[in-house]
C-alpha cells in the first residue's frame, strides 16, 4: 500500500532550485530513511510535505498525494493533522508538560477533561516518556532534558494520532541513550504508523528504516531497501557518501 | 612605555559603571526622598479621604486622587486594545515592508511630540468639536492618544522576540494564524506588553499638560465620565504655581508617587507571579 506518493516535485526558493524533479511512493507502516549531505533538500522536501514550505515564498510544482487525494487540496489544518513534522531542534512551547501535549488537539476539536487526560497519558507513554513525567505533568516543559524535549515533541505529534510522522534529523543534538529511545520508539510504533526519518546519521537510518532514499544536491540518486543500500548501492555517489567520502 | 594591564582595565571599567549606575540610582532616590520629606508630613487619614476646600488650600485632596484614577483607567482601556490590535497587525501580518515602516515612524514622531500638543488637540477635538466638554472622557481619550504609541512600539518588540519556532510549531501542529496570536504568541508576549501598559500607565498618572485642557480642573467630586476633573499632577501644579499652598502641594506630589510605586509594584508582581508559572 502506497501512503504517499510524490510525482515530478519540484520547489524553488527564490533562485534556488531546491528539490529537482522527485519521484518518490513511501509505503504504508515503512520508516522511510532519507539521507543526504546538507543542503541536499532533505528537509525541504519533509517542509513541502507539511505544507509549511507556503510560509517563505516557495514555488512548488508536482503532485503529492496522501492516500489517494492531493495535499494541495487538504484543508491545511487537517493534512496537518494527518501528517506530522517533527523538528530538528526540540522546542517545547512555553507552559506546562500536560499543555504542550494538549495543544495540538485542542486546535482540532473540543474534549472533555478525562477525554484529555486520556489522550496525555497514550501520548506520553507512546513516546516513552510518561514514567519520567507523570508526577510532574502541570511543571513547566522548558525544564525537561533536550532528550525528553524531543521525545515531548513525539508525544505532542502522537496526541494528534496522526497516520504519518515525519522527523527532521530528531536526534542530531541528543545523547546515544536519547537517541536510542527515540529510535525505539520508531521500531515500536512502525505498526501503526507510516515514518519518513530525515537523517544526517547514516548509521541510524541503517538501524532503523527500512528503506533508504539518497538525496544529493535537491535530486534523489536512489532509493532502495536499507541491506541492499548498505552493501551494493547502484548508483557510486551513494557508495561514496555512506562509506563517508563526503558530506 | 606605560601600559595598563587588563586587570587595571577590568577595575576602571568596573567602577565607570557601578558609578554611572549609582548616579541613576541616587537620582531616583534624592527626588523621592525629596519630595517625601517635604510632603509626608501632610499624609494623613483626612487627607486623603476629604474633599478639597477653598482651592486646595484646606481639605484633602480625594477627588483629585479619584479623578487621578478614572482619567488613567478610562485611556488604558481604551489604548491598550487599540495598542496591542495595532501591534499584532504590525507584527504578525504585515510582513516587514513599507505599510510597517510607516506606522513605526509615525508612531515613534507621535511618542516624542511634546503632551502640551495633544492636550491642545484634545481640547479642540474633543472638548469643542465632539463637545465633550471638560471631562474625563475628554481627559481619558487625549491620554490614549498619547500613550498610545508606547504601547504599540513595546507590544511589537515583545511580539517580535516571540521565538518564530514557536509559531512554527503551532502550524506544524494544525494551528491556524489566530489560534498561535490568540494561544501561543500573546501568552508568550504578555510581559513584555505589561511592561508597555506600565509605561503608559506612568506616562497618562503623571501628566499635566494634555489633561489641563481636556479633563479641566473642577475640585468636584466626579461623579460619571462627563465630569469635569483635577487630576493629581494638575492639583500639583495650580497648587505650586499658584502659591495656594506649598505643603498641600507636595502632600500631593507624595500621593501620586506612592501610587505610581504602588501600581508598577503590583504589576511587577503580578507578571513574575505569571512568568514562573508559564515558563
Amino acid at each position: 500500500m502506497i501512503k504517499i506518493s510524490i510525482k515530478n516535485l519540484n520547489v524553488f526558493y527564490k533562485n534556488i532550485h531546491a528539490l529537482k524533479n522527485i519521484n518518490l511512493d513511501v509505503e504504508t507502516n515503512e520508516i522511510l530513511g532519507i539521507i543526504g549531505p546538507s543542503n541536499s533538500g532533505k528537509s525541504s522536501l519533509l517542509q513541502v510535505i507539511n505544507r509549511l514550505s507556503e510560509m517563505n515564498n516557495s514555488k512548488v510544482t508536482g503532485e503529492i498525494l496522501l492516500d489517494t487525494e492531493s495535499i494541495f487540496s487538504l484543508p491545511i489544518n487537517s493534512l496537518r493533522k494527518r501528517v506530522g513534522l517533527i523538528f530538528a531542534t526540540p522546542t517545547v512551547l512555553p507552559g506546562s508538560i500536560y499543555k504542550n501535549v494538549t495543544y495540538g488537539p485542542k486546535l482540532h476539536k473540543k474534549f472533555k477533561k478525562s477525554e484529555l487526560d486520556e489522550l496525555v497519558y497514550f501520548a506520553l507513554n507512546t513516546a516513552d516518556l510518561w514514567n519520567e513525567v507523570k508526577d510532574r505533568l502541570q511543571e513547566s516543559a522548558s525544564k525537561l532534558s533536550g532528550g525528553q524535549q524531543q521525545r515531548l515533541c513525539i508525544a505532542r505529534i502522537l496526541a494528534l494520532k496522526p497516520e504519518v510522522i515525519m522527523m527532521d534529523e530528531p536526534s542530531s543534538g541528543l545523547d546515544p541513550i536519547s537517541t536510542a529511545k527515540i529510535e525505539g520508539t520508531m521500531v515500536s510504533l512502525k505498526d501503526k504508523y507510516t515514518f519518513i526519518l530525515v537523517t544526517n546519521n547514516t548509521k541510524q537510518a541503517a538501524r532503523v528504516s527500512s528503506r533508504v532514499a539518497f538525496f544529493l544536491s535537491g535530486e534523489m540518486i536512489e532509493i532502495d531497501k536499507t541491506e541492499k543500500m548498505f552493501t551494493n548501492p547502484k548508483d557510486k555517489r551513494t557508495n561514496d557518501y555512506i562509506s563517508g567520502r563526503f558530506g | 612605555m606605560f601600559k595598563i594591564k587588563p586587570k587595571t582595565t577590568q577595575i576602571i571599567a568596573y567602577s565607570v559603571l557601578l558609578a554611572l549606575t549609582f548616579i541613576t540610582i541616587a537620582v531616583l532616590v534624592f527626588i523621592i526622598l525629596f519630595i517625601f520629606k517635604n510632603g509626608i508630613r501632610e499624609l494623613s487619614w483626612s487627607f486623603l479621604t476629604q474633599p478639597t476646600k477653598e482651592m486646595g488650600k484646606e481639605g484633602g485632596i480625594l477627588p483629585s486622587i479619584v479623578g487621578t484614577l478614572l482619567v488613567t483607567l478610562f485611556s488604558i482601556i481604551i489604548a491598550t486594545p487599540i495598542g496591542v490590535g495595532s501591534a499584532i497587525y504590525l507584527t504578525e501580518y504585515t510582513k516587514g515592508g513599507a505599510i510597517r515602516r510607516i506606522i513605526s515612524f509615525g508612531a515613534d514622531c507621535l511618542a516624542g511630540m511634546p503632551s502640551i500638543i495633544f492636550g491642545l488637540f484634545g481640547f479642540i477635538f474633543f472638548v469643542i468639536m465632539l463637545k465633550m466638554g471638560w471631562s474625563i472622557l475628554s481627559g481619558g481619550l487625549t491620554l490614549a492618544i498619547m500613550i498610545l504609541p508606547t504601547i504599540i512600539r513595546t507590544s511589537e518588540e515583545a511580539i517580535k522576540s516571540v521565538p518564530n519556532a514557536y509559531r512554527e510549531i503551532s502550524y506544524s501542529l494544525g494551528g491556524g494564524k489566530l489560534d498561535t496570536i490568540i494561544k501561543i504568541v500573546l501568552p508568550t508576549a504578555l510581559p513584555g506588553i505589561l511592561t508597555g501598559v506600565i509605561l503608559g500607565i506612568g506616562r497618562a498618572i503623571s501628566e499635566t499638560a494634555a489633561v489641563i485642557f481636556t479633563a479641566g480642573s473642577s475640585l468636584n467630586m466626579p461623579t460619571s465620565l462627563f465630569s469635569s476633573t483635577r487630576t493629581l499632577a494638575v492639583h500639583f501644579y495650580i497648587l505650586a504655581r499658584e502659591g495656594i499652598s506649598m505643603p498641600k502641594a507636595y502632600g500631593t506630589a507624595t500621593v501620586l508617587i506612592i501610587i505610581i510605586l504602588l501600581i508598577n509594584f503590583i504589576a511587577y508582581r503580578l507578571m513574575h507571579k505569571f512568568i514562573s508559572k508559564y515558563y
